[in-house]
Parts: C-alpha cells; structure tokens; sequence
C-alpha cells in the first residue's frame, strides 16, 4: 500500500513538472535579417501561473551564460512570415535574441555577432524561484540574401510586371480598346475655356513629395497640359508645396513649352513655391483663387484634409474643376466639388491615355488584366475558405 | 545635349528604380547601407531644392508686393514673418545657431506654438462648413444616385450620434454595416486599382517607358 501511495505520488507530482520543461529546443539564424540576431524555438507548455521562461547566451556550450533580460516570447503563429501557416506553428513559441548581459556589467549590453556561434539555454522558473532542468541549443547569426517571407510579394509582382510588360508587346502589334475617361476627355475643354476666357489655369500639387507614385503621375499631366498652354497661348500657374517638386515641375514645364515651339512664353515664375505647410498651402492658393479668379483648377496629386478647401474655393469662383488623386478618403470631397475627377488608377492613367502613344496605352491593358486575375483570385480564395475551409490561397496574397 | 537631358535621366531613373526594387527584398546590410546612402543623397538634394523653393516664394511675394497686386499686403506679411522667424532661429533661445535647434522653448516655438498652430486650427475648422456647403449641394436627390449618396449619409451621420440609437435602435448598426460592407467594398476596389496602376507607373518609367517626366514626351 505503502508503495502504490508513493508510485502515485510520483506519477501526479512529477508530471506537472516535466510539463513543464522546454522540449524540442532549436536554435536558428534568425531568417530574412540582415545578421545580428538568433532564433530559438521550443514546444509550447502550460506553466504555472507566475512561472516564466529564462534564456541565457554563451559562447560555449559549458557556459558561462549570460542572462537575457528583455526576451519575448511568442507563438510561432504570431509570425507567419518566418515561420508560416501551418499547424505546428500553434503548438511552437519562440523567441528572437539581439544582444545579451555583459556578467561583468549587467547594464551593458552585448550584440550578438554575425560568424560566431551561439549556446542558447532555456529553462522555466517556477513562481517559487525554483528552475527546472534545461536545454541547450547552438546558432550561428548570419546576414540573408533574400527576405523569404516578401517571397509571395515578389512572385505576384514580377507575374504582373510581365504581364504589363505582354500587354505593351501586345499594344505594339494591334489597336487596343480603352474605356473613355471623361475627366481627359475633357481637358482640353476646361484648357479652352481658359484661352476663351483670357484667364489662367491654375495647376495645384498635392501634398506627397516627389517619390510618391501620385505626384510622378501629376507630373505627367503637368506636362501635357503645358503642352496644351504653350499652344493655345494661355497663362499657366502651378502651385507646389514641395522644393523638388517645384524643381521638376519647372523642368517639365520648360521642356513642354519648348517643345511645343514656344520657349518664348516660358516664365519662371510660372511654377512657384507657395508653402510647405499644409493648411498654409491650402489657405495661400484659397486667396489666390479668389484674387485671380483662374477659369481652370487642375488638382492632382496625393490630397489630405486641404482637399475640399481646395475644391470648394474653386467651385465658388465658378472654375471648371478637373481633380485627380489616389487618397480614397478624399475621393468623395473631389467627386461632390470637381466637374470631373479621376479616381485611384484613372490619375496614373491619364499620361497615357492622353498621349495615346501605343506603348503606354499597352501597359494599361496589361494593368487590367492584371486586375481581372486578381478578381479571379479574390473569388476563388473566399469561395475556397468559406465552402471548403481551405485558406492557402488567402495566405499567397498575405502581406505576412 | 540630348544625352544629357534625355538618356542620361533615363538610365538614372533605370538604375535607381532597380535599386529600389532590390533593397525592398534583399535585407543584407549592404543593401541597406546602400539605401541609407541613397536616402542622404535624397536629403542632400532637397536642402539645395529648398534653397530655391525659399527663393522662388520670395520672388513671387515680391513681384505682387512691388506691383502692388490686389492683397500685396499680404505678402509683405509673408518678409515679415520669414524675418522674424529666421531671426528667432538663429537666437535659439539664447544659444546661438551652431548649437542643435532648442524645440521646447524659446521665442521660436513660441511663436510656431502660438501662431502657426492656431492659424492651421482655424483653417482646418472652416472645412466643417465646407462640408456642409459641399453636401448640401450634393444631397440634392436629382438623380437616383444622389438620392441614394442621401440616404446613405444621412443613415451613416444619424447612426453615428446617440440621438440615431434613440431614434431606432438598430441604426448604429445599420450604419456600421454600411461602412464595413458597401464602403469597405469600395474602397478595397479603389485600392486594388491603385496598387496595380502604382506598378505599372513605376514599370514605364524604369523601362523608360513613361517620358513625360522629363518634359517633352516621345522624342
């Protein structure tokens, strides 16, 4: 009796606690990084209310180890992007190591180094200050190549990128059809009226700097629309908040007039800086709006809250409108106060559709069918996860 | 000439746009130092643009204020305050300007605090009633789709206040579905063209596809 008391106090006593030991400990190079750092991993265990896990690092496997005060641990789960989607990930933690204790000053820090191979020691320590037996596991920080977990972002982006690449071959060889954008079309209507009118055309920027996507494309409607100014004799004044900006526009500005024979009618002062804040931006061009009484506002660009001061000043001075702008949430400002606006794509667009040089035109084509895959795959992977319970092809698109 | 003004901005633009793409998948320490050197070539070259962004808002505040344009007084604001500021700078509190810019107290901040901010504050406040100029232009039900755009806002604007519960207690989640659901639909179909138009931007100008930018179009 005596015995089966003492076998079963060894069966529920010492259960708990090898529950409680880290198994299957692995150390590796943390991936996607640029060095400096290591991964440990280890089976996830329920511990004890106030029990935590302890790491420390040495340089041999017979220690000393330094200890690891600011470690977080989390599930694999948590971090799709190195570890992926599967199962397994739910049932695994890890921990990412940068640096170390120095045993000599506890306050300094020590980095770990690429080249050099690390002994990870992990152990649980009870709320009673008692450690459990520990596992050792050793990595070796090494700097990558290539960040696996942009791997799907890569792929999709160079099957798209030929994709565009085939609808410009594809433009070269046929005529292709694209839809009318109304906002172009009529461009040169608002740029006659202003002729008509004897007024300016007032060009405002957005507020992004030169490396957004959205000012490029402004740019690129700066320029045919100087085109047009130069030709029909037209005052044309382009407001910027930005100074390289403001460089490049006057550039464009310089080479459409002199390429459509008039380097004459070419001023500088054309292109002027007006403000870099905000709402100075916003209140500067209001004034010269109501002063200058232009006959076209042509806003383009990445617009924020200034967006509707804009287009409602313009609106109230009786100005034909033409606004283009990827910011969504501005969209509807534009689209209530502007005679015309171009939404998201339609902006990038513009440069191609009015040059409607077959190469350009090509590239939205390529651009839409991209955009049909895409609509495939969309509906595919919600039918494919709601019906079957299938979610891979929602983890192919996965930023993560 | 024409290398000069045409080839050799595209053959920049090429390899700085397959730099570009590069570092934002290769995460070794030399394609990061090369963006970081990329990006203070960046901030090189826009403190001399600054130069002539300064440059150019003088020349035209001066033009209107020698002219005597209509509000030219406004512009002799514009001297002033840049004086005044520039001054204030270079006080620095009483440190002088080749010590690092004090940004907590100082005439300088003062004057950004207590001038700059309440102007931007009004500014920003006039757009409530742009707003309500703007829709009430546009809520006029003409047509089936203002009718529609009506009756949505004014279901997404009632549900949003406590008084849209007390009305009929399923209108704030009317309108949130209305935001989740419709709107969210059509904001993701806005985005999913951006994105794609944003690579096809940026494809026609590495390839040199896109010559706009550089003034004069197809040669």
């Amino acid at each position: 009796m005596r015995y089966c008391f003492l076998f079963l106090a060894l069966l529920f006593g010492a259960a708990p606690i090898h529950a409680q030991q880290p198994t299957g400990v692995e150390a590796i190079d943390t991936p996607n990084d640029s060095g400096g750092s290591i991964t440990v991993t280890w089976a996830r265990a329920e511990l004890p209310d106030g029990a935590v896990y302890k790491l420390a690092v040495g340089e041999s496997e017979h220690g000393p180890f330094h200890p690891i005060n600011r470690s977080e641990v989390n599930l694999q789960s948590t971090d799709p992007g190195t570890f992926g989607h599967g199962d397994e990930t739910h049932h695994r933690v890890f921990a990412k190591i940068t640096e170390y204790a120095d045993l000599a000053d506890p306050s300094n820090r020590l980095p770990i180094e690429n080249g050099k191979t690390y002994y990870v020691r992990v152990n649980a320590q009870l709320p009673s200050g008692e450690t459990l037996p520990f596992a050792i596991a050793s990595a070796t920080a090494s700097e990558n190549f290539f960040n696996w977990s942009k791997g799907n972002n890569f792929v999709i982006g160079t099957v798209f990128s030929l994709i565009i690449l085939g609808g410009i071959i594809l433009a070269q060889k046929r005529d292709l059809f694209i839809r009318r954008i109304a906002g172009l079309e009529a461009l040169d209507e608002a740029l006659g009226r202003a002729t008509e009118m004897g007024k300016p055309v007032l060009f405002a920027h957005g507020l992004h700097p030169m490396g957004s996507v959205s000012t490029i494309a402004a740019i690129n409607v700066l320029s045919r629309v100087a085109n047009r100014t130069a030709e029909f004799n037209t005052e044309l004044r382009v407001a910027n908040n930005d100074p390289i900006v403001m460089a490049v526009s006057r550039e464009v500005v310089k080479e459409s007039y002199l390429n459509a024979g008039r380097p004459d009618a070419y001023s500088e002062d054309m292109v002027f800086m007006v403000a870099t804040e905000q709402f100075s931006y916003a209140a500067a061009l209001d004034g010269m709006m109501v002063r200058d009484r232009p006959a076209t506002n042509i806003l383009m660009g990445y617009f924020y809250a200034e967006s509707l001061l804009l287009a409602e000043t313009g609106a109230s001075i009786g100005a034909i409108q033409i606004a283009g702008t990827d910011s969504y949430t501005q969209l509807p400002f534009f689209i209530t106060t502007c005679d015309y606006t171009l939404m998201g794509e339609e902006l990038y667009a513009a440069s191609a559709y009015l040059s409607r040089e077959p190469k350009l035109l090509g590239s939205l084509k390529g651009q839409d069918i991209g955009k049909a895959v895409l609509l495939i795959a969309m509906i595919l992977g919600t039918l494919l996860a709601t019906v079957f319970d299938f979610d891979t092809l929602t983890h192919v698109f996965s930023a993560d | 000439m024409l290398f000069l003004r045409r080839t050799l901005p595209l053959i920049i633009a090429f390899v700085m746009g397959v730099i570009g793409i590069l570092c934002f998948y290769i995460p070794h320490s030399a394609a990061e130092s090369l963006e970081l050197e990329l990006t203070k070539w960046d901030r090189i070259v826009a403190a001399f643009a600054l130069v002539l962004g300064i440059y150019s808002l003088m020349r035209l505040h001066w033009t209107r204020v020698r002219r005597q344009n209509p509000g030219w007084g406004y512009s002799f604001l514009v001297f002033v305050g840049f004086a005044i500021m520039t001054l204030f700078a270079i006080y620095n509190d009483g440190q002088g300007p080749l010590n690092p810019q004090e940004i907590d107290t100082g005439p300088f901040v003062w004057m950004y605090n207590n001038v700059q901010v309440p102007a931007d504050a009004t500014m920003f406040s006039i757009l409530a009633f742009f707003i309500a100029s703007a829709a009430y232009r546009t809520f006029r039900a003409r047509t089936p789709e203002a009718a529609i755009l009506l009756v949505s806002a004014i279901i997404v604007m009632i549900g949003r206040v406590p008084i849209g519960a007390a009305i009929y207690h399923a209108l704030p989640d009317l309108a949130q579905w209305m935001m989740d659901v419709p709107n969210l639909a059509a904001k993701r179909g806005i985005l999913l063209g951006v994105s794609l138009g944003a690579v096809a931007t940026a494809l026609r100008i590495i390839f040199g596809i896109e010559r706009s930018y550089l003034g004069g179009g197809e040669e």
